[in-house]
């Protein structure tokens, strides 16, 4: 397989382009919302998986932004998801809002709307009742923000 | 303000151990605290900051809201039914006051 120089150019711009690019993806956060998680773990890192954040790709209007969770689990009195939290790291200030669930909610999901200033990452942080915790984020595009000027 | 209507819609009827879903919404402002009038101040935040809901007494599901909630604020969560009886549902407003609605459930 050979390359012509043109080609060459191409690929190496590109991947430079990805290279500089991933980072910012992964280390968007902000310390207040990076703080917002530590002080809803206890300081632990959450692994991934298990919770389901289902988030529109791109949101028109950053007034209402219809967000849902749903964290696998049982939810049996001795094995259920305690609470989650909603956090919006672009935002004035990153809290949305926290879930608290009981084994008599069944099924631990729910659904609400939210505001979102600008295109960013909404994360859902799932505590279980033994402790561990969970984490995911998804990427939201805001055409128009909502926070009002 | 007005006086917030509470809208909650739950399944007249279950069968038992179902997990039924609950649909909530009251109608609030929510302002922000980030927002601001004509005149350049900032609107004060007041938002409804805690809903709760209860199934005869026993918590189902509660949660703290912060400004980033959408006005008039909508909740959507499941609940398992084993027996007949009353859902409680609470919202807490900032200026403290307490919006309360109730709704019965046959279970068979």
């Amino acid at each position: 397989m050979t390359f012509t120089r043109r080609q060459v150019f191409g690929l190496t711009a590109g991947a430079a382009a990805f290279v500089a690019v991933a980072p910012r993806i992964s280390f968007a956060a902000t310390d207040d919302t990076e703080a917002a998680i530590k002080a809803f773990t206890g300081g632990a890192e959450p692994a991934t998986g298990t919770v389901t954040l289902d988030t529109p790709e791109i949101a028109e209007n950053g007034n209402t932004v219809p967000v849902g969770v749903s964290v696998e689990s049982p939810m049996t009195a001795d094995n259920y998801v305690e609470s989650v939290l909603i956090l919006a790291e672009g935002n004035p200030s990153p809290a949305v809002a926290t879930f608290h669930f009981t084994a008599m909610s069944g099924a631990a999901e729910a659904k609400t709307r939210i505001r979102l200033a600008k295109t960013q990452n909404v994360i859902a942080v799932a505590k279980m009742n033994d402790g561990s915790t969970f984490i995911d984020r998804k990427e939201v595009k805001v055409t128009i923000g909502g926070c009002g000027g | 303000m007005a006086n917030p209507k509470p809208r909650v819609k739950v399944p007249k009827k279950a069968s038992k151990g179902e997990v039924i879903t609950i649909k909530t919404l009251i109608s609030h402002p929510m302002e922000s605290g980030q927002r601001k009038d004509k005149q350049g101040n900032l609107v004060p935040r007041q938002i409804i900051n805690t809903f709760k809901c209860e199934f005869d007494g026993q918590l189902v599901f509660e949660c703290d809201m912060d400004p980033a909630v959408s006005a008039n604020p909508y909740m959507e969560f499941n609940a398992k039914v084993e027996n007949s009886g009353t859902f409680k549902f609470t919202w807490v407003d900032d200026d403290g006051s307490v919006y309360e609605t109730e709704k019965k459930i046959t279970v068979e």
